[in-house]
């Protein structure tokens, strides 16, 4: 049953990726990802990373596929003229792609992965009965405290540099002054004018 | 009937998909969406490796360090659309053969 739902998975997500990336719209493409990443949970489930199954579920489909989303039904770009290139390009893609797959898959086809009993590693083995999540945490909070924070204060950084280099000042926004309203006295708002009779103002 | 499922298998796709995000990245050389999409699957695939060698290894390490780069990719997905926002916004369009204006 297991090769079964691993083909599966495996072939859907090498399809949707391919279709990511040769997809005349940019909104299918985001779609197309977003199958991507629903296979490669699948995968993950079969792996036993169910943790990181569902963090990919949530982070990635739920937070940054419809980030791309939300980009490219916001910006007004016409796409037709950004894909004429696309043919010249291909053919040098196609060797580097190719010289690259060919070199990974060379360099580990003669490959013997280690052993993973080497002494100091019995704190990170995983045990039979215990579940994923727990496996993760307990690893994550202790060993990996400091790089788990050093992973908080990333996304600190990147939430607020987001922000400033999008957030711009708009002229025709109205905006409360606390200090001018404050500042504000009866003699610059108000001019009282003696009007003689049968004289205007001017 | 299918030979059981090893480590290589799951080596084999995740050097497909990384080499189609490689492949995207030049198909698409104007359109800084589908570039940083592309750069997406890439990690992706490197998650994939990670995950394949701690369940090969029954190390948990491999996961913990497939939960950084799971962060590490959001962080640089919201920095890189942000920046693509107000690349749009100054020049009107995302081409990236416009980008070299800054040259000196």
């Amino acid at each position: 049953m297991l090769p079964f739902f691993f083909y599966t998975f495996a072939i859907i997500l090498v399809i949707s990726s391919i279709m990511v990336i040769v997809t005349k719209n940019p909104v299918h493409s985001v779609f197309f990802l977003i199958l991507a990443f629903f296979n490669a949970t699948g995968l993950f489930v079969l792996m036993g990373a169910e943790f990181l199954a569902m963090l990919l579920l949530v982070v990635y489909v739920g937070a940054v596929a419809v980030l791309f989303l939300f980009v490219v039904m916001m910006l007004n770009i016409d796409f037709k003229t950004l894909r004429k290139g696309m043919i010249k390009n291909a053919p040098l893609g196609i060797i580097i792609g190719g010289i690259l797959l060919a070199e990974i898959v060379f360099s580990f086809m003669g490959m013997t992965y280690g052993v993973a009993n080497q002494p100091g590693n019995e704190l990170f083995l995983v045990l039979a009965e215990e579940e994923n999540t727990r496996a993760l945490g307990k690893v994550l909070y202790t060993n990996y405290i400091y790089l788990f924070q050093c992973a908080g204060l990333i996304l600190l950084v990147a939430m607020i540099g987001a922000i400033v280099l999008t957030h711009r000042k708009r002229d025709n926004a109205k905006h409360q002054d606390a200090v001018k309203q404050i500042l504000r006295h009866k003699e610059d708002a108000i001019e009282i004018k003696k009007i003689e009779i049968g004289k205007g103002i001017l | 009937m299918m030979t059981p499922i090893s480590l290589t298998h799951y080596l084999v796709l995740a050097s497909i998909i990384f080499t189609i995000g490689i492949f995207g990245v030049f198909l698409n050389r104007k359109n800084l969406i589908i570039i940083l999409m592309s750069i997406e699957l890439m990690l992706l695939a490197v998650n994939i490796n990670f995950i394949a060698f701690s369940t090969h290894l029954n190390l948990i390490l491999g996961q913990v360090f497939a939960l950084f780069i799971l962060t590490v990719a959001a962080a640089e997905a919201a920095i890189g659309l942000a920046i693509l926002v107000v690349f749009f916004r100054s020049r009107g369009t995302i081409a990236v053969d416009d980008a070299n204006s800054m040259k000196g």
